[in-house]
């Protein structure tokens, strides 16, 4: 059964792959994608990731379905934070499995695609000179086209 | 019409809350966001460039040009930055 979790908490995604892939028996392949706060300026102290509850889960939910209508997949896992999150601390993974890889592989690109532009999270990062929100990258909606 | 309107990231910001209750007769977003501008200057502005403005309506994504009709709940955000 497919799980998607918006939360708080800190996660390990070691863990939660190790928790997902021992629940698969008859999956040949498994994918999984962390993301990670990155401090790219050398200035940043944090992300607050602000989102809308109730829709996030809806959303979540449609794309993790669209997956599994497009894909010949077995499961799939979606963690998502929200709230203040530390740099280098996990934001949210996603993980896949299928009978074969190809299909492992595209569900997860896919789920990451549509997460990024299509579930209501916006990211403010917050450094020593103040906040800001992140814009919306051209590249993230263009990316959608692909599928 | 009652409804409930949310507001999200720097749409919350710049309108200074996150959720309010209106009793409007639009009939489409637009009409709303019209409405809306038309309040006070914190709106107009949080307003001021709708291509950076995205809406749902009961928690699904539309556009501007959709009908409220029989909406409970329109929320405005920018565009998702999550992932």
């Amino acid at each position: 059964m497919p799980e998607a979790r918006v939360q708080a908490e800190v996660f390990d995604p070691g863990a939660e792959l190790n928790r997902f892939s021992e629940a698969q028996s008859d999956m040949g392949a498994i994918v999984s994608f962390s993301g990670i706060v990155r401090d790219v300026t050398g200035g940043l102290d944090r992300l607050e990731i602000e989102h809308y509850p109730g829709m996030t889960e809806r959303a979540i939910s449609a794309i993790v379905d669209e997956a599994v209508t497009r894909w010949l997949l077995g499961d799939a896992l979606v963690i998502h934070r929200f709230g203040p999150i530390a740099v280098g601390a996990p934001i949210m993974m996603v993980a896949t499995a299928a009978p074969h890889r190809v299909d492992a592989f595209a569900a997860a690109d896919f789920l990451m695609d549509y997460l990024k532009s299509r579930a209501p999270f916006w990211k403010k990062e917050v450094t020593r000179e103040g906040a800001a929100w992140v814009a919306a990258k051209d590249a993230d909606e263009d990316a959608l086209k692909r599928w | 019409m009652k409804l409930d309107v949310l507001y999200f990231a720097w749409l919350r910001e710049r309108i200074g809350l996150g959720r309010e209750q209106i009793e409007t007769d639009a009939a489409t977003v637009a009409e709303l966001v019209a409405e809306l501008r038309a309040r006070e200057d914190r709106y107009d502005l949080a307003f001021s460039d709708m291509a950076s403005v995205r809406v749902a309506i009961d928690q699904d994504l539309t556009d501007l040009s959709a009908s409220i009709e029989g909406a409970r709940e329109i929320a405005f955000f920018p565009p998702m930055t999550g992932g």
